[in-house]
């Protein structure tokens, strides 16, 4: 939930004010930066492309085997800077720029590398005074370092793939002392120990050389009443980014638009920097609570990713040289032939810290997402039980009530697997207790819900309630695991216990305690049917500057200026490892959290926060998870019904049924809106969400075979269709229908009182089944579908097999040992292939001891064939094979089944209307080797 | 194949306590045995297809409407029944058949999950006939005194249907008397008027005999004063004399001004000073007097300051605020009128000027005004007792129009209130009127909504009480509460909650719900989960 009381009760006011003009919510864009409150961004974005002042000192080049390093130097100040190459295994390339003697170490993000990337040989082709040419290996590649002005080129044959700081905006704003006297009224620290060229020129972009005291915001910022002291001055980095020949880029959340980032000319740059966002708006490039600083750039040829590792606030602009070209001027320029090729320019602008990039030259979209997954690891691999349907709600008021909501799924045959307690369940906001009044008997009503085969989620937020009689507050206290403020003393700031102090995640050993607290013993009322729900982890503080923790803040020696983004990564990451512990390392965690940051796809799932109950806000909700998907972070879903007002009946319906076929499947709504569990709108409506949630669960071996996959691989599970369709143009922009895997393709219904739907069908030459009634469409088609209210258009992809458990139960344990249905949709050439996975559903038994089960499905030559993918794992299974569709069949004259060398005869029916064989009751394992020969 | 696919099981069923073996296919009803007849070809209850009997139970679902298997989980729509031997038979859905969770008291939908089910359909039916008979105790004293309740509420209002009548009567009986003390009235208050308009014509006469006195006693006085050489004339010097007088206010009293003032004259004597003495009586000072304070020599201050001293108040407030005082009356009193045009009082009316009390009324007068007196008050005493009248009747009459239930059994529910304490708040259930809840350890009490309607199902719309349009909530609705009802020997508030943010929800206990018990003896009137 987002910040309310203390910001929303001064701000009441100017809501009803604003209630006038306009029904809908807004945030008061007052409590934020823009770009020109932002004094780095402003002094950054101030400097225009042009000639660089850096050179490359090409006689300081020295080459190891795997590194490369040269000095560089700003012929305005002099000042040497040291860049350092690195060629990745995978086909990337890292670019770190640092000072070469700063007055103090520059922060460099940790934790967030899974390890030391593997290097790979680079060698040096050619040399001369104005440059060196170096091979990336295979494939022609080569990077090209440009001594005058320094700049980057990396070439695939007589192509530039990328290039760096090409617009001449490489700006390092170096550590120094500062000059005037207004910083130490007593003087005793100023000194002129620093060579005079480099304090002559402040801001190196700055060619005016505008000192200390002629700029705002270098060494103090005030923003509303909030002011930031800079004991270190200016510090901000930036570089920009050429990609010829891209139209496309994507990437960078969190931020509520739309799938294909726009150019930021003339409006504020993407910003990127976790803040809790009281009622965002949609469509601008404001932040949002999370932060992942890698850019995709795509086009029908190659794709590429930027990954700028850097924690502290950044601002990325993005400019393109036919962005404003209507179609028929780029057509204009085709026909004529026009030299100017298509460009996208980027530009990361970061507060401080250092230049760290990694360049992933793809060149297939898959390839991007292993690189990058190389890099920062991959999705963890959820419970199954994870996958299935999240009842929240702010607040399920007591056990009782949890009790009748639990029953409430049951009465109306509703499956679902976890409920959820938000913030009221705790004694007075301390994280870790219980309501001694509303959930006195924990143990008793967590029990009750592990009879049922369900689990919970309750919320533990990182503000601690200051209070000596509160046991984690005391521990905190007395371990020193406080954030400091720039006074050495605790950090202290307002949020929903009121008086809270913040643990400094940043610190290992406060991390090890913090995951120890979830042990059965120190946890109390804890048992192993309880996960967790990191809020509030931006951090938010309610009256801290935007809602947030003041940069000046300490933790340890850096300030939190340098950590920022990384504050809520490090939250979930210590809360997953208490939940791995307190099993003994063998359970799988489970944890939600709102802020994240590059790796964050290692500890949990996310959702898109505090959005509400509007039809935009639905609509918002695909091109949001999308863009997390692309990097990394698999495990997204928005909130069912929006979290803030109250949704129409049609409108929560229709998010049920968008909300089923995104991957973290959660409703949740505010303390302040009126029920709405499913079966309270009346028996038509609770059928309608029955019936989406009961395809969820039947999709459930399907959902789970791509989260494997996404853990071994680093696919996003819901994807663009331009993932699967890299040359088909048309794709490149569609961000209101996406693919789960490649095989199932979904276009929710976001319009109020839709009667029809255009979904376009990629693929020439391919094939589209409708899941629900097995009509087949052909591929790269716009398909107009009518729609009534139960109508939620979903695809199978010829060439596809998916299977499924067809008996849907109250919790997805329910259906552990239950039997699949095997959808095979032939494609055109009468071929399909599709993968099953299974294992125990929540322990790490799969990765520790191989215990799982991976087959390989294909449908060939009339033949379906069940391999097995990992011949040395073991795991035995329960679940058989009930049933087979074969869509798009002709049919045959018998079908039988060969196993162990036997054959015996398999039963079959043909819907010759809608060509679908159905083999009647096979019968064999899941986990067996068989054929099934249609003859 | 893994699954156990037993077709058929012996199902004990205990019927009149004696134990009898009915073999039929698992999961199916007895009512339902028929339909499943061995070794032939079973039809799908749908009658949409026939298919071998083997495949009746054979964990893979061919009947559309689930029907083939009433034994297994194959079927999403199928339902299983299970018998339940010493508790009540029901059906379960088939996704819970083999769950691992035990739904059948009787264990027997988890025949093949691992699932360590234990039979308690024995503690059960004990419990439940425990429950039920208690039920039904509670119900068959609970319909008895609703009976009472339906008896009391017709007696009730039979009375209160009388007692309108009566009132009606009465009422027509006070109107007349009304009209016939407003006559006595009017006809007693026109010679008291004629008296008093007399008495006070004399009364001003009189008062203007004595003004005149007084004034031509101040004359002769300031005739004496001004004529300064005791001359027996006043002269034009002497009167000047006199700067008060000076008619333009310039601050001089010319000689021209004077000779004005005297008409022309040079002097003049007692007899002609009188001309004289009007022209300047207004402004005369006498010397022997001292000056009263001029109203402008109060300091502006503090003429801004509210003033509670009404003679030195120079702006005619008095009346202002009299105006706006009649004009609230005649909005909504319709008799203090009278009170204020013949004020009541018997003491003679104050004059306007100081000192000079109207004289007591001649006893002629005085009669006639305490005729008219006692005729106005006993005209108000029927008035109001008519009012009175009119109250009783309207409050009789709305509680006679509220929806007491068909029987009129919510009647004795009129104009109680109800309270529950919980760990903080004290809630107040008045039915019929309004809810509201109050913090335990002091503070304001807040409007939970007001009497709504009856909101129940449409079989049965007195089960539910509405409440609603209570103290809004900051950024929410108003409050509302819904007050279900159910059966009991007591009418108590028996739970409070608020399941969404300002929507409340009580539970209240009433024999006026009890259902007349059809046979206390049969079983279960309880829900079935199916």
């Amino acid at each position: 939930m987002a910040v309310i009381s203390i910001e929303r009760m001064g701000l009441l006011s100017v809501f009803c004010v604003c209630l006038f003009f306009s029904s809908a919510f807004a945030v008061d864009r007052g409590n934020f930066k823009t770009c020109d409150q932002s004094s780095f961004c402003k002094r950054q974005r101030a400097l225009k492309p042009g000639q660089s002042p850096y050179r490359a000192l090409l006689e300081t080049l020295e080459l190891s085997d795997s590194r490369l390093t040269l000095q560089l130097i700003n012929d305005n100040n002099k000042v040497h800077l040291l860049l350092e190459l690195y060629r990745l295994q995978g086909n990337m390339t890292r670019v770190k720029i640092n000072e070469l003697k700063p007055l103090k170490p520059r922060f460099e993000v940790p934790d967030v590398l899974i390890a030391e990337p593997p290097t790979e040989p680079l060698s040096v082709l050619s040399k001369d005074d104005n440059g060196i040419v170096l091979s990336l290996g295979a494939e022609s590649q080569r990077l090209i370092v440009s001594a005058r002005p320094f700049r980057l080129d990396i070439m695939e044959g007589p192509e530039v793939l990328l290039s760096l700081n090409s617009r001449g905006l490489l700006a390092f704003e170096h550590l120094h002392l500062r000059k005037d006297t207004q910083a130490q009224p007593d003087g005793a620290e100023v000194k002129e120990s620093v060579d005079g060229d480099q304090q002559q020129d402040e801001v190196e972009k700055d060619e005016d050389g505008e000192g200390d005291k002629e700029q705002d915001g270098l060494w103090e910022e005030t923003f509303k009443s909030h002011t930031d002291t800079k004991p270190n001055g200016p510090t901000s980095i930036s570089l920009d980014f050429s990609l010829p020949g891209v139209e496309h880029v994507y990437g960078i959340p969190e931020h509520a638009d739309d799938l294909k980032l726009k150019t930021t000319d003339g409006g504020d740059p993407y910003r990127l920097y976790n803040l809790d966002v009281f009622q965002y708006e949609l469509y601008n490039p404001m932040a949002l609570y999370g932060s992942i600083p890698v850019m995709l750039a795509h086009n029908t040829q190659r794709t590429m990713g930027i990954f700028w590792l850097n924690a502290a606030e950044t601002w990325v602009d993005i400019s393109s040289n036919t962005a404003g070209k209507t179609v028929f001027g780029k057509m204009l320029d085709f026909v004529q032939g026009s030299s100017e090729k298509p460009q996208t320019d980027i530009r990361w602008i970061s507060e401080s810290g250092i230049i760290d990039v990694f360049i992933m030259l793809g060149p297939k979209p898959s390839d991007v997402f292993s690189q990058y997954a190389s890099l920062t690891g991959t999705q963890s691999f959820p419970p199954l039980a994870s996958l299935g349907y999240h009842q929240c709600r702010w607040n399920y008021n007591d056990q009782e009530d949890v009790k009748s909501v639990d029953q409430g799924f049951d009465q109306h045959d509703i499956p679902y697997d976890f409920i959820w307690l938000d913030i009221e369940h705790a004694d007075g906001k301390r994280y870790f207790t219980w309501d001694p009044h509303k959930f006195s008997q924990p143990k008793e009503m967590l029990q009750g819900l592990m009879d049922k085969r369900r689990k919970m989620v309750a919320i533990v937020d990182p503000h601690i309630k200051v209070d000596s009689g509160y046991k984690i507050h005391s521990e905190i206290t007395s371990k020193d695991f406080y954030v400091k403020n720039k006074d050495g003393r605790n950090y202290e700031g307002w949020c929903w216990p009121g008086n809270s102090g913040y643990p400094d995640f940043t610190i290992p050993e406060m991390r090890a305690w913090w995951a120890s607290m979830f042990a059965y013993d120190q946890y109390e009322g804890s048992m192993e049917n309880l996960f967790t729900w990191n809020d509030m982890n931006e951090p938010s503080v309610f009256n801290g500057p935007e809602v947030t923790m003041h940069k000046d803040a300490l933790h340890g020696k850096w300030e939190h200026r340098e950590i920022h983004n990384i504050y809520g990564l490090y939250v979930q990451m210590a809360t997953a490892e208490g939940q791995i512990q307190r099993s003994g390392g063998v359970e799988r965690p489970f944890v939600l959290t709102r802020a994240f940051f590059a790796g964050s796809q290692r500890f949990g799932a996310v959702w898109t926060g505090d959005n509400a109950a509007e039809w935009g806000h639905l609509k918002i909700s695909i091109p949001m998870c999308l863009s997390l998907g692309l990097v990394g972070v698999s495990f997204c879903g928005a909130d069912i019904g929006g979290f803030f007002k109250n949704p129409s009946t049609e409108l929560l319906v229709r998010w049920y049924q968008t909300g089923a076929y995104q991957p973290f499947f959660r409703a949740h709504a505010h303390l302040d809106t009126t029920r709405r569990e499913p079966w309270l709108f009346g028996p038509e409506n609770t059928a309608l969400i029955r019936e989406v949630i009961r395809q969820r669960y039947a999709l459930l071996p399907y959902w789970y075979q791509l989260f494997f996959q996404a853990y071994r691989t680093g696919m996003p599970v819901m994807r663009p269709l331009w993932v699967d369709y890299p040359k088909d143009t048309v794709t490149f922009t569609i961000d209101d229908e996406f693919l789960i895997g490649s095989d199932l393709l979904v276009h929710p219904i976001t319009e109020e009182g839709s009667r029809g739907v255009t979904a376009y069908l990629p693929g020439a030459g391919e094939v589209w089944y409708d899941v629900h009634t097995f009509q087949k469409h052909n591929g790269a088609q716009n398909l107009y579908i009518p729609v009534t209210l139960s109508s939620i258009p979903v695809f199978q992809r010829g060439g596809s097999i998916i299977p499924r458990k067809d008996r849907v139960r109250r919790s997805s344990a329910c259906m552990e040992n239950d039997p699949y249905t095997l959808y095979v949709a032939l494609s055109p050439k009468k071929f399909a292939r599709g993968k099953l996975y299974i294992d125990d559903g929540h322990s790490f038994n799969y990765d520790t001891k191989k215990e799982f089960i991976h087959r390989s499905l294909t449908f060939a030559n009339n033949a379906l064939t069940s391999s097995n993918l990992c011949p040395d794992c073991n795991f035995l299974t329960s679940s058989w094979i009930e049933k087979v569709l074969i869509l798009g069949a002709s049919k045959p004259s018998k079908v039988v089944l060969k196993m162990d060398g036997k054959e015996t005869p398999v039963d079959f029916e043909f819907d010759s209307s809608m060509s679908v064989l159905t083999l009647r009751k096979p019968g064999m394992n899941a986990g067996d080797d068989w054929t099934l020969l249609l003859q | 194949m893994t699954c156990l696919h037993l077709l058929l099981t012996l199902v004990f069923a205990v019927s009149l306590g004696t134990p009898v073996e009915i073999q039929r296919p698992r999961g199916v009803p007895l009512t339902k045995k028929p339909f499943y007849e061995e070794n032939k070809p079973f039809t799908c209850l749908d009658g949409s297809r026939t298919i071998p009997f083997d495949r009746v139970n054979d964990d893979y679902c061919d009947c559309k409407d689930g029907s083939d298997e009433p034994g297994t989980a194959a079927c999403p729509n199928g339902s299983f029944h299970c018998t339940n031997a010493g508790y009540r038979p029901m059906f379960i859905p088939s996704s819970r058949i083999n769950d691992g969770i035990c739904d059948c008291c009787d264990t027997t939908d988890e025949y093949n999950s691992g699932a360590k089910c234990e039979n308690t359909c024995k503690e059960l039916g004990l419990k439940e006939r425990d429950v039920l008979q208690k039920m039904a105790e509670i119900t068959k004293e609970g319909f008895l005194l609703k009976q009472q309740l339906i008896e009391e509420a017709k007696k009730g209002r039979e009375e209160k249907q009388g007692k309108v009548t009566d009132m009606q009567e009465n009422k027509k009986q006070l109107e007349e008397k009304v009209e016939a003390l407003r006559t006595v009235k009017e006809t007693a208050e026109q010679p008291e008027k004629e008296a008093k308009e007399r008495h006070l014509k004399a009364w001003e006469e009189q008062k203007a005999a004595i003004r005149l006195e007084k004034d031509k006693a101040k004359m002769a006085e300031a005739f004496l004063e001004l004529d300064d050489n005791a001359d027996g004339f006043v002269s034009v010097s002497e009167l000047q004399s006199h700067a008060e007088l000076d008619p333009d206010a310039d601050g001089t009293l010319t000689e021209t001004e004077v000779q004005g003032l005297m008409g022309g004259a040079a002097q003049v004597d007692t007899s002609t000073f009188e001309s004289v003495w009007t022209n300047i009586k207004d402004k005369y000072h006498s010397e022997s007097q001292p000056e009263e304070p001029a109203p402008v020599e109060t300091p502006p201050e503090e003429v801004k300051e509210p003033v509670v001293d009404n003679d030195s108040e120079p702006f005619p407030e008095d009346d202002i605020s009299e105006e706006e005082d009649e004009d609230e009356d005649d909005e909504d009193d319709y008799h203090e009128d009278d009170d204020k045009v013949l004020p009541t009082v018997k003491t003679p009316e104050k004059s306007h000027e100081d000192g000079e009390a109207m004289l007591p009324y001649d006893p002629d007068t005085q009669t006639l005004i305490d005729a008219a007196q006692k005729a106005r008050d006993d005209f108000e005493d029927s008035e109001k007792a008519l009012r009175e009248m009119d109250d009783q009747i309207r409050n009789i009459e709305k509680e006679l129009s509220f929806d007491f239930g068909p029987d009129a059994e919510f009647t004795y529910l009129y104009s109680q209130c109800y309270e529950l304490t919980t760990s903080e708040y004290i809630y107040r259930l008045c039915p019929f009127n309004r809810v509201s809840q109050k913090p335990k350890y002091g503070g304001s009490e807040t409007n939970l909504g007001t009497w709504g309607s009856w909101s129940g199902p449409e079989n049965n719309k007195y089960l539910v009480m509405k409440y609603e349009h209570g103290t809004g909530c900051w950024q929410g609705p108003n409050r509302s509460t819904t007050v279900k009802l159910t059966c009991g020997k007591e009418t108590v508030v028996t739970s409070t909650s608020e399941p969404s943010r300002c929507e409340y929800l009580m539970e209240f206990t009433t024999p006026a719900v009890c259902q007349e018990p059809a046979n206390m003896d049969l079983l279960p009137h309880g829900h079935e989960e199916l």
